[in-house]
């Protein structure tokens, strides 16, 4: 799926993806987590990666294997060094109004990879593991 | 969002219903709170008790707000957070730099203090 670089699409994108949970049994809060991983991603994409140019998009897959939830987040932006990331929870950086958004997917979701894909932009891949889990586990470390 | 401001013996309380985040309440909640710091008011309570969704975005927003008062020699706390929230300002450990409250009452009563 390819979306327009608009953030109203953020809620459309969580909504499918609440809908391709449904059936699962997931406790509430842990969907909640995912479909807040699922928004910062794509926040991630449209505003850093895209610059908010409705002109580019935002290339998107989700699916479910085995107990696997898989997202793909694709922008057609410039791409960045994961690495080279600033530590939101450095004391210096604490106070700072950005840079949250890669450790929350990190915190919330099992395995957050990035890549620069082979046809422009920076891919992000999030996987959750959706099997044996319980409300303890549900909730953010 | 919607806001809301109601002066409680000269703190002012910002309610705010609905979500923060990003391109929706983010920007709006900036603009409240600095339009309360330009026109003089150092004591800022926000109640969060309806707010149902925040984001990084939103999160980044009441930080800078924080800062702002700060800045001018005043204080900003936080009312009712919801636990959802409350978790998220938890792992950033940003739970440690607000003051928080589940009393309005204590809350007006800190800022006496």
């Amino acid at each position: 799926m390819s979306l327009s670089s608009r953030f109203e699409n953020i809620e459309m994108v969580q909504h499918l993806c609440s809908k391709l949970l449904e059936g699962r049994d997931i406790p509430e809060e842990l969907r909640h987590w995912i479909l807040m991983a699922v928004r910062e991603g794509l926040a991630n994409a449209i505003k850093h990666g895209n610059q908010q140019d409705q002109s580019k998009h935002v290339h998107l897959e989700m699916d479910i294997v085995g107990d696997t939830l898989a997202i793909s987040i694709r922008d057609e932006g410039e791409g960045f060094e994961p690495e080279e990331v600033a530590d939101p929870l450095a004391p210096e950086n604490r106070l700072k109004t950005s840079g949250r958004g890669i450790f929350y997917m990190r915190t919330f979701m099992d395995d957050v990879r990035f890549r620069r894909h082979a046809s422009g932009g920076m891919e992000i891949v999030l996987k959750k593991n959706l099997g044996a889990l319980n409300e303890k586990e549900g909730k953010p470390a | 969002m919607k806001t809301n401001v109601r002066d409680a013996g000269g703190v002012q309380v910002v309610e705010l219903k609905g979500k923060i985040t990003i391109g929706s309440g983010d920007v709006q909640l900036r603009e409240t709170i600095n339009k309360l710091v330009d026109s003089g008011k150092k004591h800022i309570l926000v109640e969060m008790k309806e707010v149902t969704t925040i984001d990084s975005s939103g999160i980044g927003e009441l930080v800078g707000c924080y800062t702002s008062v700060t800045n001018k020699g005043g204080k900003l706390k936080l009312l009712h957070l919801p636990p959802k929230i409350n978790d998220v300002l938890t792992v950033t450990q940003l739970i440690t730099v607000f003051d928080v409250y589940e009393s309005e009452s204590e809350a007006l009563a800190s800022f006496r203090g």
